[in-house]
């Protein structure tokens, strides 16, 4: 049974989907899909602990050995991912019922859930395989399955967000097939280890610098790194708040990883970055983003859209910390991956219950919360502060992590300018702090309820990921343990 | 000229790729974009294919007397890709249908427009305040 781990991961979530269809009653699929979310995350969890005492662990689908057949490989990073991917699944599902029974016609709950799982499917398929056409397959499921459920936001603007989504996902997803297909020219393989050990051999041809940079600018149209954001903004704005949670904190991260795997482990540090002058175009794009997604968000009016945007401006920061090539800036962006997961997440979520009790995300609409709901807005300023970067929340944990290592490296313009992009974070959090707390309540109109506080399945899995917040902001030896164990394999040097 | 006829394969498969990549950018109509993103992967299809064809070789078929077979890795590969083709056109013109339903239009300028129109709405509501 240990043994089956790696691939039992993915085949959890892959058939509970099919079987939500049997058991109808949206109450038993939501129970069901917890459970099956649950199992995926004990898993993620075994398999952490399996790796960081053992070291890497590589499964033969069906018995046949690699290069020939499919391997499933799990190493630190992955690993890591995967429990992060799991993680905030579960925790956000337990809030779902509540929140889709608002939001999603009742007809379609079941649906709801299916896609939900398939594209968790996809999403642990992409982090755990080894073989670069299986990472194509999943990205589709998790993709295919992604467009679906923000189609299903009540707004007739989801729709189309959803349609721009399609069009931007498959196009990317389509150059990553071509970088895969020019792999495979040159070598021959689809194996991950082997594609390593057989690139550098004709690293020199035009054609593996095709295929990479084909490669790194689908993940990237996937990752949304500024200026191949569009897509992001409205997909989140208008999907159902509990696809938003959850896509805000695993799909980018998902993106982030492939560009990990195949720049590190893969092309090799070497081609990467010497080869071809990555270092200044992923720190260029990274700082911009930072500036430019942060100014836009501090503009907008509904709250999903300014934590949507500052999601591009915190894929800027993974970013910088990529283009750094050093195993300092890895592990900051690792880190950043995990904390920007725990805040997106809580952030979303409380956001979710807003909409619950107040059917809009509008900032005018949150006058006067700070009294009405003040656990959920307790929760948003917890996790607005961890954004911003404040001292005791992860945010300052991950911030400390890339402005020390950007100073290892003799970066100390960047430095600055990491902690400048804080300060913009400081506007747009504010501006929801003194709308929520200064102002007084919106007069109630008549023949509608009171605004209540959000009921208690959205305050444990929004208070659970706030206090996660806190914890690993305290406590660091967790993420930053694995984070640096991590990006240290990928350089090669032992931990 | 061999650069253009030895090669003739790929430069189909660029041919009809920028063409599809054109019409995607181009064209406001959302069936068109789809027909674009069609021709699009289609060429990613082809360029698969042609990867397989081993000089001399024969369909990968076991018969006796032959020893030289294409290699049929790629083509299954783009076996899957096809049917994950055929799933996102499918869903793409899903959502057209759901988008002619909700906006009574399916071209990319008049659905923005409107958006933007509620958008401006939801400000001058917000303007009082």
């Amino acid at each position: 049974m240990l043994a089956h781990l790696p691939i039992l991961q993915v085949i959890v979530p892959l058939m509970a989907a099919p079987a939500c269809l049997i058991l109808r009653r949206p109450q038993l699929v939501w129970m069901f899909t917890l459970l099956a979310s649950t199992i995926a995350f004990i898993i993620s969890i075994l398999l952490l602990q399996q790796v960081m005492q053992t070291g890497t662990i590589s499964y033969e689908l069906g018995g046949w050995s690699p290069p020939w057949g499919i391997e499933y490989r799990i190493d630190k990073l992955n690993a890591f991912i995967a429990l992060i991917i799991s993680g905030v699944s579960t925790v956000v599902l337990v809030a779902a019922h509540t929140s889709i029974e608002k939001e999603i016609p009742q007809e379609k709950h079941t649906l709801f859930y299916i896609l939900y799982l398939l594209s968790l499917t996809g999403m642990l398929g992409i982090v755990t395989t080894g073989d670069a056409f299986n990472v194509f397959v999943f990205l589709e499921i998790s993709s295919l399955s992604a467009y679906s459920l923000i189609a299903l936001g009540r707004d007739r603007r989801a729709l189309w967000a959803s349609f721009q989504y399609l069009i931007m996902g498959t196009i990317g997803a389509t150059f990553i097939l071509i970088g895969i297909g020019l792999m495979y020219q040159m070598t021959g393989t689809l194996n991950m280890v082997d594609l390593a050990t057989r690139l550098p051999e004709v690293a020199e041809t035009r054609t593996v610098t095709t295929a990479y940079v084909f490669f790194i600018v689908g993940v990237c149209l996937k990752l949304a790194l500024f200026p191949l954001h569009l897509w992001l903004p409205n997909a989140y704005a208008h999907a159902p708040s509990i696809v938003t949670a959850f896509f805000a904190a695993t799909s980018t991260k998902v993106a982030a990883y492939l560009l990990i795997r195949f720049t590190f482990s893969i092309f090799g540090v070497s081609f990467s970055f010497t080869t071809l002058p990555m270092e200044m175009v992923f720190l260029t794009l990274g700082l911009l983003g930072i500036f430019v997604a942060s100014t836009v968000a501090i503009y907008q009016d509904n709250i999903k859209h300014v934590f949507a945007y500052s999601s591009v401006a915190q894929i800027g920061y993974m970013i910088v910390g990529f283009s750094m090539t050093t195993s300092a800036g890895l592990s900051a962006m690792l880190l950043h991956v995990f904390n920007h997961a725990l805040m997106k997440g809580a952030l979303f979520l409380a956001l979710g219950a807003v909409m619950l009790r107040v059917g809009s995300t509008q900032l005018k609409d949150f006058q006067g919360l700070g009294r009405q709901m003040p656990l959920t807005m307790a929760a948003i300023v917890v996790g607005g502060l961890s954004l911003i970067g404040v001292p005791l929340t992860v945010g300052f944990v991950s911030k400390w992590y890339l402005v020390v290592a950007a100073l290892e490296k003799g970066w100390w313009p960047v430095a600055g300018l990491v902690l400048l992009g804080s300060l913009l974070a400081v506007v747009y959090v504010w501006r929801i702090v003194e709308t929520a707390y200064f102002k007084a309540p919106l007069a109630p109109i008549a023949g509608k309820e009171q605004v209540k506080e959000a009921p208690m399945a959205f305050l444990l899995p929004v208070w659970m990921l706030v206090s996660a917040n806190v914890y690993f902001g305290l406590d660091t030896r967790l993420s930053v343990e694995i984070a640096t164990a991590a990006a240290q394999s990928l350089f090669g040097v032992a931990p | 000229m061999s650069m253009i006829l030895g090669l003739y394969n790929y430069w189909i498969v660029i041919v009809l790729m920028m063409i599809g990549f054109y019409i995607i950018i181009a064209h406001g109509h959302l069936i068109k974009k789809i027909v674009g993103l069609n021709i699009f992967q289609t060429s990613v299809f082809i360029f698969y294919i042609s990867l397989g064809k081993v000089e001399g070789g024969t369909a990968p078929i076991w018969q006796e007397n032959i020893t030289l077979y294409s290699n049929p890795l790629p083509h299954v590969l783009i076996l899957t890709a096809i049917v994950v083709g055929i799933a996102t056109t499918a869903l793409g013109l899903a959502l057209t249908i759901r988008l002619k339903e909700a906006y009574g239009t399916i071209d990319e300028d008049e659905i923005q427009a409107m958006d933007n129109q509620a958008m401006d709405n939801q400000d001058k509501e917000s303007q009082p305040c």
